[in-house]
């Protein structure tokens, strides 16, 4: 019974968490999409751009409730599925949780604020401002959040003694080792992943009807962005990689089926291992783990020979973060590809190929930022708090887990669904073109 | 006044925030609902939906505070609560996130429809319902420790006049909170027909309200006679709270001071609430869980006063500008300005 238990806690949290991931990432990173076509709205005297964060707003809040509630309820299932985890936790972490709640709540005002005073200034910059509290009080939230997580990895400040706890540094605890480069990947992974699926959406509009100036501007943009945050990414990924290097070294081993601590080590990409444990069919580049892991071709990397078996992570895991670097790799070539065919002259960025290539990317980058979740989590197993407590103890006793699964599945199943036919008819109800005459009946019109 | 009290003053606070400015949502949808079911929604569901757009996300932030500082300042509330509660909490979730996305797929998207307004009104009254359980269980007698295992005693539960009592209340104040800050929004806007309707919601609420509490007081009186002794020592704070019910009453029947006569709901909330959980201290949850035994340890305690401190710095401006803006100016309200 307490296998089941256990088990069920963990895949209803799991699947909370996978589906909340995609709102709480757009919640991060469309903000900073937002906030950005507006500035260029009113430095460029530009009513597309304008026009865009108008209507990438009103699809936003949408996503906002459903990100809403789901945090909601990741935030009450902690309580209820892990009790004896929160008991610690909330001795040690709470700060940063508490700060997270202030930080959404400073969002959730100036959002309110933004949404329905879009005309009521005569200077638009004051619109424009409120839009910074919307963005600083997202990646906020991010921050700290992410900084709960990064205690789980690297648990600190605070003394056990007899499994009592007695001290407490609440500022260590927040500023634990993990949480610089974690914060830093999360935060830029999620302005990748929103710009990425923006540029999906207007690369589709592009790819389906004919072009207008409006989407083009848009394409160019969110592509942009695309390309900066997935550079920026890149950095953090490799950051976290040498992080992992020195601190959690298990964790990465196990993503790289490194089995012996040696130097000059391998870069394992895919494979599969054998009964013996031995990897075939895989890529391997030379010395290149030594590389990642130090930033020098000959230095020592542990493997997992240097931890007891049954303190080390599932293997699959291997793929999740070999999946993860190639498609951020993917959405880092593909935006790439289309800047420099906008530069050259007699190239076009709008053919069919690099539309569908953007097109694909987006999802693509949603399913790169899920599988970094899962490498981040199951990577950690058996431990909830490395080194202190294993998931086996942490969850509760209940038998009816399963059932409030089946609850929740059902819940996520309606949400998802209403918010994909919600957003559609959203903005199939009121088209760019008949929106921009309304509104800027002296604009240009589009080229076709 | 050491840490512990100032944590759970500041979790009350909280509290007692989340009880009037959701009950005004809750009570809203189901007005909305009932005006719909009587076709008299084009008297007055553009008033509710023009208050109620910009703020009901600041609603939900109040209570995931309540519940984060609780974990934090009192980590074996999560213990006790978290293993005893996970069905009922599982569905409190589950209407709170039908409740919250059902809003914004309503109003921001284009679609209107019949079930999104029902289940809007259905869940104003369940929520509530359910959360009111919480104070329920924190008397003492449901949650059970055997062995290391908490569990939760549904069956004596569900047959306590205490509990029934309890929600009982919470439904009917929630109606009568929303109706008094509806009558005084109506008057703002200078919406009559509105202010009839509303007005007329107000008085007819308050009857129930003031039995509901005398009941909830008898049954205490049952259920939990240490805690009921206690509240009879706070004679004082149920005084001025019955009185400004009164005073309440007395203007919204004279049909003046809408404003004064909100504040005074308020204040007749804050006394009986504050008495309420005064009395109820030491205990979170009786006999378990008291605020000087299991709380934080004190370096947390004070991190996390500060953290509320300079985070109250930060939300009280940004808060009365929302308000300015949505509240307080008469343009918006009436329905001239966007």
């Amino acid at each position: 019974m307490e296998f089941d238990s256990v088990l069920m806690s963990r895949m209803l949290t799991a699947m909370t968490l996978g589906f909340h991931i995609i709102f709480a990432t757009i919640g991060v990173g469309v903000p900073v999409m937002i906030s950005i076509a507006e500035f260029l709205g009113i430095k460029k005297k530009d009513p597309h751009y304008t026009l865009l964060a108008r209507r990438w707003t009103r699809g936003f809040v949408i996503t906002v409730a459903v990100g809403v509630v789901t945090g909601t309820a990741i935030g009450l299932q902690l309580s209820l599925l892990w009790p004896n985890f929160m008991q610690v936790a909330g001795n040690v972490i709470s700060l940063p949780l508490f700060l997270e709640t202030f930080a959404f709540f400073f969002e959730a005002i100036f959002l309110g604020a933004y949404l329905y005073t879009w005309d009521r200034f005569k200077n638009p910059v004051i619109h424009w401002l409120l839009s910074l509290p919307i963005v600083i009080g997202s990646s906020f939230s991010a921050v700290f959040i992410t900084s709960v997580n990064a205690f789980m990895n690297t648990p600190q400040g605070f003394t056990m003694e007899d499994g009592k706890i007695t001290t407490i540094d609440p500022i260590a605890a927040m500023l634990n080792p993990a949480t610089p480069t974690k914060v830093f990947h999360v935060l830029s992974s999620s302005y990748l992943t929103s710009a990425a699926i923006l540029a999906a959406i207007t690369a589709f509009i592009i790819l389906k009807k004919k072009s207008s100036t409006y989407h083009k501007k848009a394409l160019k943009l969110t592509v942009s962005a695309t390309f900066i945050f997935a550079l920026l990414t890149a950095i953090a990924g490799d950051l976290s990689a040498k992080f992992l290097a020195d601190y959690q070294p298990e964790k990465l081993a196990v993503a790289e089926w490194h089995f012996q601590t040696e130097n000059g080590a391998d870069l394992i990409l895919f494979g599969n291992l054998n009964e013996n444990h031995e990897v075939e069919n895989e890529i391997r580049i030379p010395n290149f783990l030594s590389f990642l892991a130090h930033g020098d071709f000959n230095s020592k990397v542990t493997g997992l020979d240097h931890f007891p078996k049954d303190e080390i992570a599932p293997f699959w895991v291997h793929y999740m973060f070999d999946l993860m670097v190639i498609l951020g790799m993917f959405a880092l070539t593909v935006s790439l590809f289309y800047l420099v065919f906008y530069k050259v002259k007699k190239w076009n960025e709008h053919n069919k190929w690099l539309l569908i290539l953007l097109i694909i990317n987006g999802p693509l980058a949603m399913i790169a930022l899920e599988f970094g979740w899962i490498y981040a989590e199951v990577g950690r197993q058996p431990w909830i708090l490395r080194g202190y407590m294993k998931v086996d103890h942490a969850a509760t006793t209940s038998p009816h887990v399963d059932s409030m699964f089946f609850l929740f599945l059902a819940l996520y199943i309606i949400l998802g669904t209403l918010c994909v036919i919600v957003l559609r008819k959203l903005f199939r109800d009121s088209p760019v073109e008949i929106e921009l005459e309304e509104r800027y009946p002296n604009i240009k019109k589009g080229d076709e | 006044m050491s840490y512990e009290i100032i944590g759970i003053t500041v979790l009350w606070i909280f509290l007692y925030g989340y009880l009037i400015v959701a009950s005004i949502d809750f009570g809203a949808g189901f007005f909305a609902f009932y005006a719909k079911m009587t076709k008299k929604d084009h008297i007055i569901n553009q008033l509710i939906s023009r208050y109620l757009s910009p703020v009901w996300e600041v609603t939900n932030v109040f209570f995931v505070f309540f519940f984060v500082g609780l974990v934090g300042f009192f980590p074996d509330a999560a213990y006790y609560y978290g293993s005893a509660l996970l069905v009922p909490g599982s569905i409190a979730i589950v209407l709170l996130a039908i409740r919250g996305s059902f809003y914004a797929f309503e109003n921001y998207g284009s679609k209107k429809s019949n079930l999104y307004m029902f289940l809007y009104g259905a869940t104003g009254l369940l929520i509530p319902a359910s959360l009111s359980i919480a104070l329920t269980l924190s008397e003492g007698g449901f949650i059970v420790e055997k062995n290391g295992e908490v569990s939760l005693l549904l069956n004596a539960l569900l047959t306590s006049p205490y509990s029934w009592s309890v929600v009982f209340l919470a439904i009917v104040s929630v109606l009568y909170i929303s109706s008094t800050f509806l009558t005084f929004y109506a008057a703002r806007a200078d919406d009559k027909p509105a202010l009839k309707l509303v007005k007329n919601y107000a008085l007819f609420w308050s009857v129930p309200t003031i039995i509901a509490s005398l009941t909830t007081f008898i049954a205490l009186s049952q259920h939990n006679p240490r805690h009921y002794n206690e509240m009879m020592e706070l004679w004082s704070m149920f005084g001025l709270s019955v009185g400004f019910f009164m005073i309440a009453m007395w203007l919204i029947f004279q049909g003046k001071y809408y404003g004064l006569a909100f504040i005074s709901v308020m204040l007749q909330f804050f006394f009986a609430f504050f008495g309420y959980g005064w009395a109820h201290l030491p205990y979170l949850l009786d006999p378990y869980i008291t605020i000087y035994e299991n709380a934080t340890h004190e370096s947390m305690g004070i991190a996390l006063i500060i953290a509320f401190i300079a985070g109250l710095c930060l939300l009280v401006p940004s808060l009365l500008l929302l308000m300015k803006m949505f509240l307080f100016d008469a343009d918006y309200v009436k329905g001239e300005k966007s």
